[in-house]
């Protein structure tokens, strides 16, 4: 008996954090709320620029993401709000910035480093196992070493 | 050669970064140059009744000022703007969610640079025109379209580089 209630109490102090978690979204609509959080996550604060629009508390935030909450209540999908957000203040809302030949850099940069990389490893490499292979064993050295070895022998 | 690789790497790492100092993340290109200025119909400030939008200032080439009463920045770029009504340029004002309303008193206490003043009280004006902040100023041309965004108050050393050369090229 005594087992079973501490072992209810553990798991009572375990699922606390659990349950304090974040702060109840404050809409009529829990729907709403959690589609909005889930792409402000992804917008950048334009005021606070390297916090999200979900996180941050800036004025123009709070403005923000009531004006995109209007526009789901309205029935926008989120391209549309997306594309309402990008008009105006360009892809820099954006966290993910979109495919586009400005951004053909950004996007190739990982690939771009890996090759670059990638052919000094193999380079190295390469260079490396030539000159092994060039050092091949001179006749006297391979008679000294056998004389070394009979002189092992005989002992 | 080999041992000034380090060294190579190094200027290169080094002067992209003494660049970076140099670069201002608050000026994030806008979208809107070369489009036309987002329509609107607000009241004016201390005219009661009357409205304005931006197709009454049609036919010339007119600033368009961000501001509002409690934005510090704007109260230092004031002067200058006072400066610049006198000599004869258009600024329109666009008082940024003044949610107090202390607008009207404060330019009839520190004199006011706008031909007009409009009260864009829920701020949805200045989102629709890409507004992070105060003061930002847009240059709007004599067909309606935005020609440059400046963000930050405006210096006279500002106004001679960036606006000048524009307005020049604009009014003619």
């Amino acid at each position: 008996m005594r087992r079973v209630l501490a072992l209810a109490i553990l798991l009572g102090i375990l699922v606390f954090p659990a349950l304090a978690g974040e702060a109840r979204p404050n809409a009529e609509n829990p729907e709403i709320e959690a589609r909005l959080n889930r792409l402000a996550a992804d917008l950048r604060c334009l005021v606070c620029q390297n916090e999200s629009l979900a996180g941050s508390r800036a004025d123009l935030a709070e403005d923000l993401r009531r004006e995109i909450r209007t526009q789901m209540l309205q029935g926008k999908s989120d391209q549309e709000v997306i594309r309402y957000l990008t008009d105006r203040y360009g892809d820099f809302v954006l966290y993910r910035p979109p495919f586009k030949p400005v951004t053909y850099l950004l996007w190739g940069a990982p690939v771009l480093f890996l090759l670059i990389g990638g052919s000094v490893w193999y380079v190295v490499l390469r260079r490396r196992r030539n000159q092994q292979a060039e050092q091949t064993v001179s006749h006297e050295e391979l008679q000294r070493a056998a004389r070394l070895l009979e002189s092992e022998e005989n002992r | 050669m080999k041992r000034f690789i380090p060294l190579l790497v190094f200027i290169v790492l080094a002067v992209f970064l003494y660049l970076g100092l140099y670069l201002n993340p608050r000026e994030v290109p806008s979208p809107f140059i070369g489009r036309p200025a987002p329509d609107f119909t607000l009241p004016v400030l201390g005219q009661p009744g009357q409205t304005f939008s931006p197709a009454d200032a049609k036919g010339r080439v007119w600033l368009l000022n961000v501001w509002a009463p409690w934005c510090v920045s704007c109260r230092q770029e004031h002067p200058v703007l006072m400066q610049l009504a006198a000599s004869g340029v258009a600024i329109y004002g666009l008082n940024w969610k003044d949610k107090d309303g202390e607008a009207q008193a404060l330019l009839a206490r520190q004199g006011s640079p706008y031909v007009l003043t409009v009260d864009d009280r829920d701020g949805r004006v200045g989102i629709d025109y890409g507004v992070t902040g105060t003061p930002e100023t847009f240059i709007i041309d004599k067909a309606g379209i935005i020609r440059m965004k400046h963000v930050g108050p405006i210096t006279p050393e500002i106004w001679q580089k960036k606006f000048v050369p524009l307005l020049k090229e604009l009014e003619t």
